[in-house]
């Protein structure tokens, strides 16, 4: 059994020990939302935050988190209330497919948290997910917008 | 802890309850589940107005989506022009996809559910139109009968029915199960454009509150109970089998429950978790006999590729005049050779099914591009019925036309059917997803232009030679063994059309197929096409020592609306006026899946080989624009694909296989890569064929690019990806 304590709740899960934390958060505890793109933290799909920090869950064996704190796409919200980012992403209407759009916005949190106000050199630097239907024009204006709110 | 079970058992309930609350495209949730978790969730069953249109007594509009929504935004797009002429309050629209069962059940009264080659809305959207407008006449003569009043004396506007003359009000929710009982009117009147309210304007997406919530469900995500997790390998080369594997060395490892061949080629490892499955299937020693492709590489196929470009025979695509005596009287002839790889679709999501099949009835759900296709693949794999089959659709996570073709689905019938009662999801590794593509067909182009003593041009040839897709895929549709669809954006007059006025001009195909299955990858043969045809034109102006917008602007004067968008990028570019110091520019146009596109890029160039991409102006098109605001941002994705393949992307082969495994080796572009794109939607109108929206625009970034790097360097590449050359991303 191992303790976790994901978006401020307390999971112990069966599984075994070098099982990547993504697979843990999605088969066990039942979060979809961070999803798996290459398993090879590659593409960023699969971003947490790990203490506050932009990880790839992919490539995080599950001992090795045991204890720390962890949060995914579904505890950026604050009850209905979105995260700045969330509400930046939906005001620019940034998702296309989707589908890496978890990983993007764990990681743009994550740089925001660093950079409050990032330049776009910041963000070129700081943002290496992929994004097969291309929304980086809107991802870009989503975070300035995001960094722009209080 | 969760114990697995209770997970999964919870599961359903949870999924229905975590997308009931989040609206938009998210009533397509309510149609994925088991016939038990649908009527819970949904309030009592409301009887639709017609196919396309339910209304729910709270005024809620439901409208009938027959595509796959995978980002481009078609759901969107086809709830605008269905809610345009039911004059219903677009706040209160919501979607849902009927399924195909349901589709073969009704004589497909929804029509086509393929969504692909741009046609979503352009093949579409004079019925869907017709139908929100039958439904409209249906509510506003229901609400004339309660009122008993002519039909005539009342207007329908934003959800609210009005009879004038007493000025009596009431909303399409309490007159729509009295309009259900009506007769769905035939011949209706749709709007003139110019009347739109809805469509043509840049309205909001439906579906993006779920994905920034992380709450949208992808088939990767789908959860059932007592579901089990499979993970898949097939034989490493096409055309090889199976001959043996030795379930007994993964059976023991902890959560194994199955271990089984799928079809003759695969095998898969069942278990509680994909995880475990995945671990499993990399110990499980399989012996596959490779069968006759297993020493096939690149080199061969290339080989085979330069043999077409000069053989004899070749399919005609399209000619007039007489293009070989042209040039053989030519006073100067210009030659360039290019060629363009296989390319894999790399969605984010990778190829997954889930399936659960018992002797009375199979259950599929699947982010597929092409539900009845979809349908047909699990009829035929399961052996059952038609109407004991049906298949959910679920979100795409990117679908780039790779989600078109079934091979996932059979494999999850096929796993299933061998495990009856219990549902099986089947998720492909990326490493799967790779090596198991439909790959963007691999072609060379030899070109010959050729001019009289004047500097006119007076002769073309363009000589594809390589893959074609639909000998593989839709045998059928071969012209006299020609694939037309070859021929895209070089073709005669049509939705795919030459562009340009050659006197002497002969453009051919050599065709030349290989074992890698082709498949139709976003923009198609437009992709290489433009960059054969646009950075040869750019030789051609050069060699006759002109520029290369005043070069194409004389040979479009036959050819106004690949003008207009040439003249369009060139504008905005400023391309009359210099480039700031250390920016190049290039151009490029073509037709496309019925769309005029054209692209002019600013670029600068470290070193002369480091390209920064500053901005390019693109320009589309398409007759009609029903969501510019979503058009703008499919261009400027698009360019994300193309330039993508462009700089880093080629599928090699070896042994057989295809060597790329994974993102490190086959790598995306990132933010840092972007260009600013600056798109101009030219919604010219007309009674021509609407163009597509999803494609077209994608194949002249890579031209533009190209011919602007040539400004720079004196360098022109004639072989891709960049990456090839040691160009790359500044």
């Amino acid at each position: 059994m191992i303790g976790l304590t994901i978006n401020g709740k307390s999971h112990k899960v069966d599984a075994d020990p070098t099982t990547p934390l993504l697979w843990v958060l999605r088969e066990q505890v039942g979060l979809t939302g961070t999803k798996y793109g290459c398993g090879v933290a590659q593409c960023g799909a699969c971003t947490v935050h790990l203490d506050g920090a932009a990880v790839r869950s992919c490539s995080i064996p599950v001992a090795a988190v045991a204890g720390r704190r962890i949060t995914t796409i579904e505890g950026l919200a604050n009850g209905t209330k979105l995260h700045k980012v969330q509400q930046a992403w939906l005001d620019n209407e940034v998702p296309q497919c989707g589908y890496c759009q978890s990983g993007m916005i764990m990681a743009v949190t994550a740089l925001l948290k660093q950079k409050p106000k990032p330049t776009d050199a910041d963000i070129d630097a700081g943002i290496t997910n992929i994004c097969r239907c291309g929304t980086f024009q809107q991802v870009r204006q989503a975070i300035h917008a995001a960094a722009a709110r209080a | 802890m969760n114990d697995m079970n209770d997970l999964l058992a919870m599961n359903r309930r949870r999924f229905v309850l975590g997308t009931a609350g989040v609206g938009g495209g998210l009533a397509l949730g309510l149609q994925l589940p088991l016939a038990a978790t649908a009527e819970a969730a949904t309030p009592a069953a409301v009887p639709e107005v017609n196919a396309w249109v339910v209304i729910r007594p709270d005024d809620t509009v439901v409208i009938r989506i027959a595509r796959s929504e995978m980002g481009q935004g078609t759901l969107t797009g086809l709830a605008q022009l269905v809610a345009e002429e039911l004059q219903c309050d677009w706040s209160k629209v919501t979607t849902e996809y009927p399924t195909p069962g349901e589709n073969v059940r009704r004589k497909r009264i929804w029509r086509d559910f393929s969504t692909g080659g741009s046609r979503g809305i352009r093949a579409s959207h004079e019925y869907v139109r017709e139908g929100g407008a039958a439904a409209r006449i249906m509510l506003v003569q229901a609400a004339a009968d309660q009122w008993g009043v002519p039909a005539a004396e009342c207007s329908a506007a934003n959800s609210v029915i009005t009879h004038g003359p007493s000025g009596r009000k009431t909303t399409y929710g309490k007159v729509a199960l009295a309009a259900s009982k009506l007769e769905v009117p035939k011949d209706v009147k749709l709007k003139d454009p110019k009347d739109w309210t809805i469509v043509g304007k840049p309205v909001r997406r439906l579906d993006t509150r779920p994905k920034v919530l992380g709450a949208q469900i992808y088939g990767a995500d789908l959860r059932l109970p007592g579901m089990l997790n499979a993970a898949i390998r097939d034989c490493p080369v096409q055309g090889g089998t199976v001959r043996s594997f030795d379930a007994s060395a993964v059976l023991g490892m902890k959560g194994v429950r199955h271990v089984l061949q799928v079809g003759r080629s695969a095998v898969v490892v069942v278990a509680d978790t994909w995880w475990q499955a995945k671990t499993a299937l990399a110990a499980l020693p399989i012996d596959f006999d490779e069968g006759p492709n297993a020493k096939v590489s690149s080199a061969d196929i290339d080989a085979r590729l330069v043999e077409g470009l000069t053989a004899t025979e070749a399919f005609v695509g399209n000619s007039n005049g007489d293009a070989k005596a042209a040039l053989s009287g030519a006073a100067r002839t210009v030659e360039a050779t290019y060629a363009y790889p296989f390319l894999n679709h790399a969605t984010m999501e990778p190829m997954n099914a889930t399936a659960l099949y018992t002797p009375e009835k199979l259950e599929v759900w699947a982010p597929t591009q092409n539900g009845e296709a979809s349908f047909a693949a699990a009829v035929e794999a399961s052996g059952l019925p038609a109407d004991k089959v049906d298949v959910y659709k679920i979100n795409l996570g990117g679908g780039f036309g790779r989600r078109g073709f079934q091979d996932y689905v059979v494999q999850a019938v096929l796993v299933a059917k061998q495990l009856p009662g219990i549902p099986v999801k089947l998720l492909w590794s990326r490493e799967e997803d790779m090596t198991h593509g439909r790959y963007h067909p691999i072609m060379q182009a030899k070109l010959v232009g050729g001019f009289d003593a004047q500097n006119n041009l007076t002769g073309l040839h363009l000589r594809l030679s390589g893959q074609s897709i639909l000998a593989d895929v839709f045998p059928a549709n071969l012209v006299k063994g020609m694939d037309p669809l070859t021929f895209q954006g070089l073709a005669m007059p049509g939705e795919h059309g030459f562009g340009y006025t050659v006197p002497n001009l002969l453009i051919d195909h050599a065709m030349r197929n290989t074992h890698v299955k082709p498949g139709f990858w976003r923009g198609v043969n437009a992709n290489q096409n433009a960059i054969f045809l646009e950075c040869f034109i750019d030789e051609l102006a050069e060699a006759s020592g002109k520029d290369a917008v005043e070069f194409r602007r004389a040979l479009t004067a036959n050819h106004p609306r690949n003008r207009g968008v040439l003249e369009a990028v060139a504008d905005r570019i400023g391309w009359s006026k210099p480039a700031a110091p250390g920016i190049f520019r290039g151009v490029a146009q073509m037709k496309a899946f019925g769309s005029f596109v054209a692209a002019a890029a600013e670029i600068s160039v470290e070193g002369g080989n480091k390209i920064k991409v500053h901005r390019i102006v693109a320009a589309t098109d398409p007759g009609y624009a029903v969501n510019p605001a979503q058009i703008e941002r499919q261009i400027a994705g698009s360019f994300v694909y193309g330039l993508s393949a462009l700089f880093f992307e080629e599928c090699t082969v070896k042994d057989g296989r295809i060597e790329q495994q994974n993102f490190d080796t086959f790598p995306s572009m990132h933010i840092r890569h972007m260009p600013k794109v600056e798109s101009i939607v030219m919604a010219t109108g007309g009674n021509e064929p609407w163009g597509g929206i999803g494609e077209p625009t994608i194949c002249v970034a890579a031209p533009a690019v190209l011919n602007a790097f040539y400004r720079a360097t004196g360098k022109r590449v004639r072989t891709f990806p960049l990456k090839k050359h040691g160009i790359t991303f500044a």
